[in-house]
């Protein structure tokens, strides 16, 4: 029997096993930003410890950045407060800080890819449950609490559990008008919300083969709302294309001897899964969310669901208690649902082809009267090349607020939110009660094309008729 | 780090209805606004449990009967969603000991461990079971018997589990796993030699 590249990279960064039977598994890259590790900096300086490898760590900030204006010191005094304990940590321990003055600043998940320091074959931790993301590259890649912050920062290693590997093939071809943020809410419709739990997700067939880096880390980053805390894609050229020449890219006679290790983890063909499922790619419509939960999405063409059709009480209980909060009555058709707020952004869809496709479908149209859309790029990187290509001035043309790099309104730390009970349609990943930032406020989640279209309507709208 | 076992814990419970509650129910985001975790007991299902004008919404954590309460009894997939930490601190510092469940999002629950708050998961069905007599009887002391793997209320036992590290972490008193990563020293230094990339 062959092995999954999950167990090949956790075998190579197993370090032992402790006295409770958990793995100690070394972290090849950390990635912190300011809102989960403050408190970790504080123990490790309770403890009198030092950082181990401080060039194993990057910093960047994001969560909690204004992006009208990244003009310091913010207005928010405990934002300000807190990108201030950041540059002091980095500056103390030596860490690498990618910040607002460096044009490189951005949504963590986006920096590590971009600086090419997310890579095939290595082991990735955040405080942030996204890390995900970096799965894309063929990595173990994972979101931590803080006090396995503190764990990484004084050892660069963790104490966990090895997961069971869930292979998921998607195989066919994609609807036009179908992306991967349509896939991936598919699978989190079909395998549930906690479907994943315990398990690493591994996508597989020709329709991840034919994604680029882009849209495979659009896939891997809602891993997480599939309860699966990592997921990944096998290495290919795609992979290598992408990583080739970036800053912390292996080079010259290094890069021939990387790429050999990189092909080395790939899950071989016999590899040994705890389960496999498949989807065909034709079955997959432009798909969004009608609820609280990742998993409650429907196709566009479908109404949503009537919890008297539950298959058991507790469907029933919580189709009832998603319909409530959504002020949204039982068979809605999701294309009569109309909408405040569109929101482009975040380490789901925050990136360069996000912006793209989005920008062609919005090219010659006008947001419609009354609804706030804002454009937010993840990166500073992003936000430049969007500006090199024309994409921003589409965006403002057409009436979007473009602004600058931040998480912003996918979680609302900052002054982007959600007021009362608005609804908003939204590239970001969680539709939670309350999570963009009004208690009250509502999320629809979809891909990049579909904010757009509903941004020109005013309501959600089927991104396939909007030129037609 | 000190050793404290934990092995069996008593108290009131209080029951949290509903299937799938992400983190940022147990603490909305404004309240990650901090450099300390000193201060979220105030923020824990903030939303919640209060108006926006601060009156109650006489949530289960706020009856006066569940009072005193230091055992959660939840719904499935609890703390689903952000790794923030301050949720399961949020809960730890108003003064819960463990919570009673019958699934829990994977990092949560390691977060959870790690600040010695066992999560313990029993059938959907008992649990439910649990919360409803609970509501019925809220005086009654429950006993979490970890080294057991139930726990007793009233005349009832109900089957826990827990998979096998972090059960052993937190019998052991070692939950808090600094010091075993430490002592690895020379382990750590040869597998990071052995990796191109570091």
């Amino acid at each position: 029997m062959g092995k999954t590249l999950y167990k090949k990279v956790w075998e190579a960064h197993t370090v032992s096993t402790l006295n409770d039977g958990r793995t100690q598994l070394f972290i090849g890259s950390h990635l912190i930003h300011e809102v989960t590790s403050p408190q970790a900096f504080g123990m490790l300086r309770d403890l009198n410890l030092p950082v181990k490898y401080p060039h194993r760590t990057f910093a960047t900030v994001d969560h909690i950045v204004p992006t009208e204006s990244q003009q310091q010191p913010f207005e928010d005094p405990l934002a300000d407060a807190m990108i201030n304990e950041l540059r002091s940590n980095v500056e103390a321990n030596n860490i690498q800080y990618f910040s607002l003055n460096t044009g490189k600043q951005g949504i963590v998940h986006m920096v590590g890819p971009e600086q090419g320091i997310t890579q095939p074959g290595t082991t990735i931790v955040c405080g942030d449950s996204h890390t995900a993301t970096h799965g894309a590259f063929g990595a173990i890649a994972m979101g931590i609490g803080t006090t396995q912050v503190r764990d990484v920062l004084a050892t660069q290693t963790l104490a966990l559990s090895e997961l069971k590997v869930r292979r998921i093939n998607v195989t066919g071809k994609l609807q036009t008008g179908v992306y991967a943020k349509d896939v991936i809410l598919h699978i989190i419709r079909h395998l549930g919300a906690k479907g994943g739990i315990g398990y690493a997700y591994e996508y597989a067939g020709n329709v991840f083969d034919a994604m680029s880096m882009e849209e495979r880390m659009t896939v891997c980053n809602m891993s997480i709302e599939g309860g699966a805390r990592c997921g990944y894609v096998n290495p290919d050229q795609t992979t290598y294309d992408y990583l080739k020449g970036r800053a912390y890219a292996p080079k010259d006679s290094e890069w021939d001897e990387a790429l050999a290790r990189w092909e080395s983890y790939r899950s071989d063909a016999d590899a040994d899964y705890d389960d496999i499922v498949e989807f065909a790619a034709e079955d997959i419509e432009p798909t969004v969310t009608w609820g609280i939960s990742p998993d409650h999405g429907v196709a566009i063409s479908e109404p949503i669901p009537d919890p008297e059709k539950a298959e058991t009480p507790e469907q029933k209980a919580s189709i009832l208690e998603a319909l409530e909060y959504m002020k949204l009555p039982a068979g809605t058709a999701p294309t009569d649902i109309e909408i405040d707020v569109a929101f482009l952004g975040s380490c789901t869809n925050g990136r360069l082809s996000d912006f793209r496709e989005a920008a062609n479908i919005l090219k010659g149209h006008k947001v419609a009267e009354g609804i706030k859309a804002i454009a937010v790029p993840g990166s500073q990187i992003t936000a430049h090349q969007c500006e090199q290509e024309g994409i921003a001035d589409i965006f403002r043309e057409a009436g979007f607020e473009w602004r600058h790099a931040g998480c912003s309104m996918c979680l609302a730390m900052n002054p982007d939110k959600l007021t009362g009970d608005q609804i908003c349609a939204s590239s970001s990943n969680r539709n939670y009660k309350g999570r963009q930032g009004s208690p009250t406020g509502r999320t629809i989640l979809m891909s990049p094309a579909m904010v757009v279209a509903a941004a020109v309507k005013g309501k959600v709208t089927d991104v396939r008729t909007l030129n037609a | 780090m000190a050793i404290q076992p934990i092995t069996t814990l008593t108290g009131k419970a209080v029951p949290i209805a509903g299937a799938d509650i992400d983190t940022d129910r147990i603490i909305p985001a404004r309240f990650l606004k901090c450099v300390t975790f000193d201060d979220l007991a105030e923020g824990m299902f903030y939303d919640e449990r209060f108006e926006k004008d601060g009156s109650s919404k006489n949530h289960p954590i706020d009856d006066p009967k569940h009072a005193g309460a230091s055992l959660m009894v939840v719904g499935p997939n609890f703390g689903c969603g952000s790794s923030r930490e301050h949720a399961p601190q949020s809960i730890k510092r108003s003064g819960f000991q463990a919570i009673i469940g019958s699934s829990y999002a994977e990092i949560f629950f390691g977060n959870s461990t790690g600040l010695g708050m066992p999560c313990v998961s029993a059938d959907p069905a008992d649990v439910e079971t649990l919360a409803n007599y609970i509501t019925e009887h809220p005086q009654t002391e429950l006993t979490l018997d970890l080294t057991a793997g139930e726990v007793r209320y009233g005349e009832h036992r109900l089957e826990i589990n827990m998979p096998e590290g972090p059960k052993e972490a937190l019998l052991s008193g070692r939950f808090d796993s600094i010091q075993e990563l430490l002592d690895q020293t020379a382990a750590i230094e040869e597998t990071a030699a052995a990796l191109p990339y570091i």
